[in-house]
This record gives C-alpha cells, structure tokens and sequence, in this order.
C-alpha cells in the first residue's frame, strides 16, 4: 500500500526530530570527551593544551570521587528500597476497597509534582530544622533530644527526602499494574485455601515483577542524577558528606572552573547511566514486540 | 456475616490508607498552613491553625518579583512543550502509521538519549551557552528543555497513535481522501486526547526541570526552580514568605498532575506499564 511518495514523505516527517536529537547526542558528549584530554581552567584560559590522561588520574584519584561514588550509590540503593517496599505496601493498601479512594490517590501522588527545590527546602526547614521543624517539636513533646538532621545525618536526610518524592511514583506504578491482575485468579487462590501470604508471594509478586523492573531501572536514571535537592539543603556538605557524582562535576566545572577535570568526570557519569540504560532498554524493547 | 466482615475489613483499609495518606501529604499541607502565618509565628513551634494572613503572597510579589520567575516558568516550559510537539507529531505519525524495519531501532535509540545524564555534557553546554550568548536567556532554555523532552514526547505519542485503528484510514483513502486530507480530517481529531496528555505531561516534567534552569539561568531568565533555590543560601528566617512563594510554584502543577495519574503512568514509563 506504502508507495514511494509516501515513504519518502514519512522520511521527512521523522527528519527533524532524528536530526535535532542526533545533534543533541553527538556534539556535547564528543565535546565532554575532547576536553577530557585538555588542559583547560576558565580562570587561565591561556593555558590550553593537551592533557593526555592527566585529567582522568586527578579525578578518580581524587578521595572526594570515591566518597561521591559511595554517596551516588547509597542514595540510588537508599532510595530504591524505601521506595520499592513502600510503594508494594502502599499500592496493595490502595487496591483495597476504601472510602474516599479518589481524594487518598490525589494525597499520595501530590509529592511527585512538587517541584525539587521546594520539595528540598520544605523539608530541611520546615520538618528537619532541628530548633524550629516539626520533627524537633515532636521530639520534645515526647520529651527526647531534637535530631540534628543534616549535621547527623546528612547523607540519610538527602535519601529521606527524594525517597518522599519518589514514593508516590512507584506506588502509582505498581498500583496500575495490580489493577490489571485478573480478579479470577485472585478468587481462585483464595478458594483454593491460598492465604495473604502465599497469594502476595505466588501471585502478586510475580505479576508486579514487570512493574517494579520497570520502576527500578526508571528511578535508577533519575537518582543516579540527583542534584537540585543536594544544592538546597547541604551544599554536598558537611565536607563532602553528601556529594554524589552529579554534585562533584558540578562543583569542579562551575566553582573550581576546571574544564578537564569535570569533563573527564562527566565521561564516567555517562558510562555509569548507560550501563543502566541498556537494561531499561532490554526490558522497554520486549515489551515493544509483544 | 460476610458482609459484615468486608464491611470491617473495608473501615479499617480506610483508616489506614487515610493515615498514610495525610503523612504523605503533610509536608504539602504544612508548607501551605505555613504560608499564612507570620514570619514569628511560622517559627513559634507546630500550629496547623494560622492566624490567616494573606500579607506573604503580597509581600513575595512586591519584595521578590515574584511574577518575573512564574512568567519565566510559563513562557519556558510552555514554549518547550508547543515546539516539541511541533517536532515530534510528524515524527511519531510516520512510526505509528508508516512503520519501517528501522522503527523501532529509532525509538529505542530516541530514548537512549533520554539517557544521557545531564552533568555528563553540563561543561561543553555551559560554554556553548557563554559563547553563542545563550546563558540566562528564556530562548536558550526552552531549547534545552524542548531537547531533553523530546524523547518522552515522541514515544508518548507514538503509544497513543499506534492505538488509531489503520482501517479508518484505509477507508478514508478509499473515499478519496489525500494523505494532507487524512491527517487533518480523520487523524487528527483521533489524535486530540493523546496529544493533549502528552502536552500536559512535557509541561509538567519541564516546569519542574531543576538541573539545567538552575545552572544556565541568572537573574533575567530564571524560572521558579532557580527562583526557589536561591532562597536557600541565606539562612534567614523567612519561612512564610518562602512558603507562600513555594505553595504558588507548585499550585498550577499540582492540580494539572492530579487530572493526569492515568497519563503519567504510560508517559513515563515509556508504554512498559499501562
């Protein structure tokens, strides 16, 4: 049926799209690979040339660079879990019958379309202050010592913080994927003598399996990028407490003006996303042939 | 007896999912009772009661400009959002209704570039941007963010697309119809809900956009992500007013995210989960 003409008009239909992403892809990340093997400092432009590996030796020999690993992954695995399990629990509560469901879904999705910033300084001066927040008047209303959250536990109060907004994407996620579980199959077990445990263990999991390989690799994207919340509430501090990757890039591209060094760093962050990106992809293609 | 039971069962569901569900939501509500207090009272220790000022709304506006940053937003993620539909329906169109063998290696390749992370070309952008006099202006935004979505719009539109059943259009050529005549009289009107998801969806995810318009605006161009962000350095005591600022940043998006759950679901899970 497809003629010639329409093809080629196809072809130009997808053109500007494929072209403006392929010039999207290639040029910054060959650019952050050239200047990866350059000297470069903004504040002494003159001193240019190459650099060889010098760049890539400072930067991962750098002790910030493994604290910041360690911080990345602690707050991608932190958040993983808290999200994962709470989003299980939650979505098997809210594929209960109760009343009111509507507005309690309205309640649960809010966090996710709070804007980071705003999500960031609610809770660091609102809930966590430790002279002012709503957690220290509990505390000593309960009569214990008010925590100190971002001076104790600063990297923990980071992962509390983007877990509250991404609880609500995972939830809704596994909620839409239990709403399609077949009622039958549900009856069945249950007739069959099958109690809670053994129906969430044999039934439900296995068919949220899907869903939360979907939700994991997601969710693994976003938090290996987390930035805007770290910049509002520590500044990556106390020390380098709570500088993940993205952070530390940051901090040696725009406050230490090294181009090299943030460019030799920027090369690992992309390598480290497309490990992961090549599993969502595996996971998104299958479902494309189905 | 049964029915008494589920009847139970059902109240104490409720309870609990209402429980959940107001801890959740807290840090919202409290930031927007917060709004409405006074600067001393928003630090005199937990009150849900204030006393009901609107004075911080005013005062974020004359004090702050607070319109200058929620037009940037607007003007931004608007923007982003119309030229990449732009750009994207006629490509998602051509996918869901002349697919190729190489379809689905270029949508899962589009997708891939969702995966760049950000700070991985954050120096070369930076001084793109210095050099071509991009940096804090509302045009070099928009087209960051019309970039970084356009995967997501593509492949969102491409699911809802995909969904037209072809017969119509068959039967459209069959009465005569040309292919400019199919896409404006038969398609597109088939189309309207998916796009507008989608739209709503790109404008969502471009308003919250916190990575590039915080480092590549200033004073002229930032939008209410950087506006907000730059209330974190000085350890002032102005909670009201940050929350009134805060309640109106997010107010306009909050109520569009609750109209699009269902939408969210799909767009940003790629169809993977329906």
């Amino acid at each position: 049926m497809a003629t010639r003409q329409t093809r080629t008009l196809a072809r130009l239909m997808m053109a500007p799209a494929v072209v403006l992403l392929l010039i999207w892809m290639i040029v910054p990340l060959s650019m952050t690979i050239w200047y990866s093997f350059q000297n470069y400092n903004m504040l002494n432009p003159a001193m240019r040339g190459f650099a060889g590996f010098f760049n890539y030796v400072y930067f991962y020999t750098d002790p910030a660079f493994y604290q910041a690993i360690i911080n990345t992954l602690f707050i991608v695995v932190g958040v993983l879990f808290i999200t994962i399990v709470g989003g299980i629990a939650l979505a098997l509560l809210l594929d209960q019958p109760i009343f009111g469901q509507g507005i309690v879904r309205i309640l649960v999705i809010s966090p996710f379309f709070v804007m980071p910033p705003v999500a960031a300084l609610i809770w660091k001066n609102m809930i966590m202050h430790p002279g002012y927040g709503v957690l220290a008047d509990v505390s000593r209303f309960l009569g214990l010592q008010p925590v100190d959250w971002f001076a104790q536990y600063p990297l923990t109060s980071v992962i509390i913080i983007v877990a509250w907004q991404w609880l609500p994407f995972a939830t809704l996620i596994l909620l839409t994927a239990l709403q399609s579980l077949d009622e039958e199959q549900k009856e069945a077990a249950e007739m069959d003598g099958a109690n809670f445990a053994n129906r969430f263990w044999y039934l439900t999991l296995p068919h949220l399996a899907r869903a939360i390989t979907v939700v994991i690799l997601i969710q693994t994207i976003f938090l290996l990028a987390v930035y805007a919340e770290i910049l509002v509430t520590t500044n990556g501090g106390p020390g380098y407490a709570t500088t993940n990757l993205a952070f530390l890039i940051y901090r040696t591209a725009l406050l230490s003006y090294d181009v090299g060094g943030a460019s030799a760093g920027g090369v690992i962050a992309v390598v480290l996303a497309n490990i992961v990106a090549i599993f969502l992809m595996r996971a998104v293609g299958r479902n494309l042939d189905r | 007896m049964a029915r008494a039971v589920s009847t139970r069962r059902k109240w104490i569901a409720t309870a609990a999912a209402w429980v959940v569900a107001l801890v959740i939501f807290f840090p919202i509500f409290y930031m927007v009772v917060t709004s409405l207090k006074t600067e001393p009272e928003a630090i005199a220790g937990i009150s849900l009661i204030p006393s009901g000022t609107f004075e911080n709304y005013v005062e974020v506006q004359t004090q702050r400009d607070y319109f200058k940053p929620f037009l940037n937003s607007v003007i931004i993620s608007l923007g982003s959002t119309l030229i990449a539909l732009l750009i994207a329906i006629p490509a998602a169109w051509s996918m869901a209704f002349s697919p190729t063998r190489r379809t689905k290696d270029i949508l899962m390749w589009m997708l891939s570039t969702k995966m760049m992370p950000a700070v991985g070309v954050l120096v070369p952008m930076f001084l793109i941007f210095r050099d071509t006099g991009l940096l804090d202006t509302r045009i070099g935004l928009t087209v960051v963010l019309t970039l970084i979505n356009l995967p997501i719009v593509v492949w969102m539109l491409y699911t809802y697309f995909r969904e037209i059943p072809g017969e119509i259009l068959e039967a459209a050529r069959m009465d005569g119809a040309t292919l400019m005549g199919e896409i404006v009289y038969v398609l597109t009107p088939m189309a309207v809900p998916g796009i507008a998801s989608t739209m709503l969806l790109n404008i969502i995810l471009a308003w919250n956009e916190a990575f590039w318009s915080i480092r590549l605006s200033a004073a002229n161009a930032a939008p209410l992500t950087a506006f907000i962000a730059s209330f974190s350095s000085p350890q002032g005591l102005f909670w009201a007013k940050l929350s009134a600022a805060s309640t109106l940043a997010i107010a306009p998006i909050l109520i569009m995210g609750w109209f699009s759950q269902r939408q969210l679901v799909r767009g940003l899970t790629f169809g993977a989960v329906k």
